[in-house]
């Protein structure tokens, strides 16, 4: 990564600390406005983040691996989270499942090898009347079918490739 | 955002802000005062009266004080939060607004869980129009002294969140690992300070108190658990979706207006709440009897228990903090014990012992997620062991 | 001299401190007492007291795994769980403060029932082989199966360990398969020493103690100084041991073995053969040493005094270079001597390492004289001798293997030693320390001073360097100012102190500095101005009022201990460790320095034929500059 990269980030937490406040209070927005931008959160990011709010760096560590939302590895452009608790999975969430492996080709907890789709399983996600139900990235998917399936995973595509430029997997890595 | 709303709500006519108004134009101690006539007890699930908490917070000295809203519904099976925020977040926001005053607090958060950043957006944009109509900010509604204004904090994918001391944590920038208490955060909250910590139900459901009387509210319900409750109904019925009841209904009453009539159980208050067979369902859904946040999980006839039983189970394994050992490891042997019941492998003796840690674990976890996460295990034992007992070994795929 | 107080809040998580109630939280009960019944014994307790300390108060054990005295409250392992009547569920003991009458039940059977339980789960995840552990014997998870006749593994068992043992760093070794989860190495390195190298990550079952991303504890900022080893209740975390090594180096026909011993494992290493904290060994220990087949023993004290006048030189020279010349110089001087402080400075105060003592640790400068002086004396290969020391410290494993550590041609230090393996070489060798006849130490450096003793104490270096100081410069003796040369205002427990000590009269320019001094003119009418502090977390607080131009910023001199107590609460120290055990050490080292006939550095006879033999030039000479002092690294907390 080069160094401008580096001082990049270093400004932009700069600025978050200003928003946010330089006190540990401020490290879960700070790690949120990182992981959005970035799909990840460094380990560069985390010494920074440490640094900036006067913490330790495993502190950052601890925290980052304590939330599912978070993550310390590259995560593809498309976070799929299917939710697996009991109404969803009453509701046929094993069929979506397996569906949405067979599309990405991947299992559950893995990254596709171009970086843009990831699988993740999620606990409850608050649509139980109407599942199996699902997030890509913030977007809620409710009611999904195998069938449908496909068409969430397209639909994903076409709008990468309307979006010129990709997003960047090297940065802050 | 298409939801299934199945009953008239109470909410849709309470017009925002007439709550709000009415409890600016009391005194601070006579809005406690109408909450206790109202005896709201909390919709987050343990029922902790409302009145009771917000005087302990008020009576508290301290200058700086906080309230929160807990907007991270997890439970599984429970929506409720998200259909309220998302059709009725003045309310929501009034009744922080009440608390606010209530307690002298000058500050308020929002919680919002990671799931549900899609209603960030809105919220905020709501936050903004009530700035402009003075109903956030200084002065609310010319009130003079009265200055109160909220902001969102995200979650991040953390179910123990829920849980207030670890939600403090949280907003703290800690892991979500759940607080020794005593000391309770109505006088060692939110960066050391009182805080009043209430599900979004709770808050609306204040809101509502001061707009339609005390008296109203009273008059619903049962004894120990006055008023009415918004319901999250799932599973294996016709009618799944929103409901609203007053407290003391039966399971019964509730499968019939559900069109669960067929169902051979029902899981009360999600995860963290217990399983209720068929044979049980005159028992009522009240404080003093079943408790629940709003969560009404319906198994079919055809339900594998086991498999309900183990979701459940796999749920706690994961969403456990981590913190102490009851909960920790406890949980994870049970998962244990039904997988080896699974594979038809469980001698009732292990099982018996098993039983026995669900109830050590309930007795000595540090907090409501340890506590309550053997209860399902254990109600689906006690009703259905005939079901879960001596299983063939599952064919290999 | 005035004294500081002392700042002691906590920077622990908000979970984990303990919360006592705030008096005005309940107008008018300041001070205020409440009755507690524990097992139908009351007792009346100041509000906010545990539940722990009451039961303690009435003899009633309640077990503890996750509680230490010297640490913030966690909750966290349950063991301590108790019956509160009218509580629906049982509370933690150590984390429920009283403020109310309560009636508790410490015993009953829901209680017995889940402690079992959780002392069952705690062994089906804890890979057991005690008969391979250091900590056989005294571990306090072996001991609560014991107490609650665990026979069977209820749960199952881990029969294969899970996770590699980390050996990479020189003094800690991590096997995370002991592991419990009580989080007191956290709570240690974050709260108690400020470094915030070990925390919990992950949740639920997958939670682990970790360093930053797992890295190897070699790589990452751990100052070695072993303070979460001594209140690890398992074996999970170790010093790296080389007793093998050393056994082979005395087995071996042509190595000549020397072994030091500083004075803080000498008022410890009796609690390894069952005496009460505070005994003494150090006359039976030499006996022991010599039945284990050491060639010789020596007394760090020895190189202790020398250090404090090289160090107490420097101080001089910085202190001319300020008041005389003017010039710039980096004062506050130092100390130097404990090399968990050494590191914590060069991670994370890189830009102070000027301030840091150029004198090395009485341990290395004994090593450098050894392999030097010693050899050169009795015509001995330095390559065949092999030096030894026996340390209370687990930094001091790190500090021998530094590679600036080879003055002398060879490695000045071969092996550190703590208390906790030379007792364990002892009893391998069949011996039982404390029935010995105590014998002296070998000349030529068994002669010491009570000021050498000193240094295993916080504040020792500070009042031996006083007593020296005061005596070469005011012509003085240090018994007119302070009674039995007992320099009171820097011991003790504080966390940090802070004094001051006017200069009572100039004198002539003694020998021994003549070469450096011509006079102490410059020092006429000065007052003397010194801090003292001990674990890295004070340290901190003291750099950080030293950077934001405080008191502390004005001081001349001042001594830093990396670990809480100073060296006599040493990461190598006998486990365990508490507040009352450092004070009966601190005890012991006291009443061995008033047993002394020669208290003073200066003073000590073999200095100065070592001075006059060796160090021709005196103190501060190049040769001086190149066996008895160091450089150091600026390492910076940015973790690769
Ligand atoms: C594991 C756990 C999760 C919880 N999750 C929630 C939640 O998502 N929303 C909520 O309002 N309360 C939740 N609670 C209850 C809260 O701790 C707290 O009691 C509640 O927010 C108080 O509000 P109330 O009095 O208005 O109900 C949870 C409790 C536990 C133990
Ligand atoms: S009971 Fe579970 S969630 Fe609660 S503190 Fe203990 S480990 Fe954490
Ligand atoms: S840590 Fe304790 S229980 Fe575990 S192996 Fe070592 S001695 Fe045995
Ligand atoms: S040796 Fe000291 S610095 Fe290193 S991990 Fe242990 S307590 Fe922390
Ligand atoms: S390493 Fe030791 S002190 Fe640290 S959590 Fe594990 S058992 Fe406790
Ligand atoms: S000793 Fe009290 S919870 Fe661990």
């Amino acid at each position: 990564m080069l160094i401008t990269e580096h001082e990049l980030l270093k400004d932009e937490i700069r600025e978050w600390c200003v928003r946010y406040g330089a006190d540990r209070g401020a490290l879960l927005p700070i790690l949120q406005e990182v992981q959005h931008k970035y799909g990840h959160i460094s380990e560069f990011a985390m010494q920074q983040i440490a640094d900036a709010l006067e913490i330790h760096p495993v502190e950052v560590d601890g925290v980052v691996s304590f939330y599912q939302f978070l993550h310390t590895r590259t995560h593809g452009r498309f976070v799929i989270r299917l939710c697996r608790t009991v109404s969803c999975d009453m509701a046929g969430k094993d069929r979506v499942a397996r569906q949405l492996e067979n599309e990405l080709g991947i299992s559950f907890g893995a990254t596709t090898p171009d970086g843009r789709f990831t699988l993740e399983w999620a606990s409850c996600l608050g649509l139980c009347d109407q599942g199996p139900a699902l997030l890509v990235n913030e977007t809620v998917y409710r009611e999904v079918t195998p069938e449908k399936v496909h068409e969430i995973v397209s639909a994903c595509r076409r709008s990468l490739s309307a979006h010129a430029p990709e997003f960047s997997q090297e940065a802050a890595s | 955002m298409s939801v299934s709303i199945r009953t008239p709500l109470t909410f849709r006519d309470v017009p925002p802000g007439v709550g709000l108004e009415a409890a600016l134009a009391l005194k601070r101690p006579a809005v406690i005062a109408t909450l206790r006539a109202a005896d709201l007890r909390g919709r987050g699930g343990a029922g902790f009266p409302t009145a009771t908490k917000w005087n302990l917070a008020a009576a508290a000295q301290s200058k700086t004080k906080y309230v929160v809203c807990n907007a991270d519904e997890g439970e599984p099976g429970t929506f409720k939060d998200r259909v309220i925020l998302n059709h009725f977040p003045d309310l929501v926001l009034d009744g922080m607004l009440i608390g606010g005053y209530a307690i002298g607090a000058r500050k308020g958060l929002i919680y919002l869980r990671g799931e549900y950043t899609y209603l960030r957006a809105p919220l905020e944009g709501i936050l903004a129009r009530r700035r402009q109509e003075r109903r956030l900010g200084r002065a609310i509604l010319g009130k003079k002294g009265f200055d109160f204004d909220i902001e969102i904090r995200m979650g991040a994918g953390a179910y123990v969140c829920g849980e207030e001391t670890a939600l403090i944590e949280s907003l703290e920038g800690q892991r979500g690992e759940p607080r020794n208490r005593p000391p309770f955060p109505v006088d060692t909250g939110f960066q050391d300070q009182p805080t009043i910590v209430n599900n979004v139900e709770t808050l609306a459901w204040v809101a509502c108190i001061f707009a339609k009387g005390a008296d109203w509210f009273r008059a619903l319900g049962t004894a120990k658990s006055r008023g009415l409750k918004i319901f999250s109904v799932t599973g294996d019925c016709e009618r799944p979706g929103i409901y609203e009841y007053p407290m003391g209904l039966t399971v019964g009453e509730l499968m019939q207006r559900v069109g669960g009539e067929g169902a051979k159980a029902v899981q009360i208050g999600g995860a963290a709440g217990r399983c209720v067979p068929a044979a049980l369902f005159d028992r009522t859904i009240a404080f003093e009897d079943i408790p629940t946040g709003g969560s009404i999980i319906v198994f079919g006839p055809q339900r594998d228990m086991l498999q309900v039983a183990k979701n459940f189970m796999e749920f706690f394994v994961e969403e456990s903090c981590g913190q102490c050992t009851p909960c920790r490891a406890g949980t994870r042997k049970l998962l244990g014990g039904l997988e080896l019941l699974e594979n038809g492998r469980c001698s009732i003796e292990y099982l018996s012992e098993l039983c026995r840690l669900g109830e050590s674990i309930s007795l000595a976890s540090k907090c409501g997620l340890g506590q309550s996460s053997p209860k399902a295990f254990l109600s689906i034992i006690r009703h259905f062991r005939d079901e879960l007992l001596g299983r063939p070994a599952p064919a290999t795929s | 001299m005035s004294v500081a107080p002392a700042d002691d809040a906590p920077r622990a998580p908000l979970s984990q401190r303990v919360q006592s109630v705030r008096p005005q939280q309940v107008p008018g009960t300041l001070g205020a007492t409440v009755t507690v019944t524990v097992d139908g014994q009351n007792l009346p307790v100041p509000l906010g007291t545990t539940i722990l300390e009451a039961a303690r108060q009435l003899g009633i054990r309640i077990p503890t795994l996750c509680y230490h005295e010297d640490l913030c409250v966690a909750g966290v392992c349950r063991i301590c769980v108790v019956e509160v009547e009218g509580q629906a569920t049982l509370q933690a003991a150590c984390a429920y403060p009283i403020t109310a009458p309560l009636v508790i039940q410490p015993h009953s059977r829901k209680v017995r029932r889940a402690r079992r339980h959780i002392l069952d789960l705690m062994l089906a995840e804890h890979y057991g082989d005690c008969y391979a552990c250091f900590r056989n014997g005294n571990c306090e998870l072996q001991s609560l199966a014991k107490e609650y006749g665990v026979d069977e593994f209820r749960f199952g068992h881990v029969t294969a360990p899970r996770y590699p043992v980390d050996r990479s760093s020189y003094a800690v070794v991590r096997d995370m398969n002991k592991c419990i989860l009580c989080r007191r190495c956290v709570r240690t390195c974050i709260d108690l020493q400020e470094v915030g190298v070990l925390e919990a990550v992950g949740r639920g079952d997958r939670t682990r103690i970790a360093t930053f991303l797992d890295k190897p504890l070699g790589e990452v900022v751990c100052i070695n100084c072993g303070q979460c080893i001594n209140r690890c209740p398992t074996g999970a975390l170790r010093a790296n041991d080389p007793t093998d090594e050393v056994w082979n180096a005395i087995d071996h026909p042509t190595r000549h073995v020397v072994i030091q011993t500083a004075p803080s494992p000498r008022a410890a290493i009796g609690e390894c053969f069952g005496c009460e904290p505070g005994t003494a060994l150090t006359f039976q220990l030499n006996t022991a040493l010599r039945q284990c087949g050491f060639d010789r023993v020596f007394d760090t004290n020895f190189t202790a005094d020398l250090t404090i006048i090289e160090e107490g030189t420097e101080l001089l020279l910085r202190l001319r270079q300020a008041l005389q010349d003017k010039q710039p110089v980096a004062l506050p001087l130092f100390t130097s001597c404990s090399p968990g402080w050494v590191k914590y400075l060069e991670h994370f105060y890189p830009e102070m390492i000027p301030h840091l003592s150029s004198a090395k640790s009485p341990q290395q400068m004994f090593g450098a004289v050894i392999k030097t002086y010693y050899a050169r004396m009795h015509d001995l290969d330095p390559a065949q001798i092999v030096t030894v020391a026996l340390m209370p410290c687990s930094a001091k494993k790190f500090e021998c293997n530094r590679p600036e550590m080879c003055s002398s041609g060879y490695k000045d230090i071969d092996y550190g030693l703590t208390t906790r393996e030379l007792a364990q070489m002892i009893q391998e060798a069949g011996i039982h320390l404390p029935d010995l006849t105590p014998s002296d130490f070998d000349d030529p450096f068994g002669t010491a001073t009570g000021s050498g003793v000193i240094f295993g104490a916080t504040g020792g270096v500070m009042e031996a360097a006083i007593r020296s100081v005061i005596e070469l410069v005011c012509g003085v003796r240090i018994e007119s100012i302070f009674e039995h040369a007992d320099v009171l205002p820097v011991r003790g427990f504080e966390g940090v102190k802070y004094a001051e000590l006017d200069l009572p009269a100039i004198g002539p320019v003694p020998p021994l500095l003549a070469g450096l001094f011509t006079d102490w003119s410059w020092l006429a009418g000065a007052r003397l101005k010194v801090g003292v502090c001990h674990g890295t977390a004070n340290a901190h607080k003291v750099l950080e009022d030293i950077k934001a131009g405080g008191p502390f910023s004005q001081c001349h001199f001042i001594e830093f201990m990396a670990c809480p107590g100073g060296c006599l609460g040493g990461g190598g120290q006998p486990i365990p460790t508490s507040p009352a055990i450092r004070a009966a050490r601190a005890r012991a080292i006291y009443a061995e320095d008033t047993a002394y006939e020669v208290r003073k550095s200066h003073e000590n006879p073999a200095i100065a034929r070592l001075y006059g033999e060796f160090f021709k030039d005196g103190p501060g000479s190049p040769l001086c500059h190149e066996l008895l002092h160091t450089h150091y690294t600026p390492r910076g907390k940015y973790i690769v």
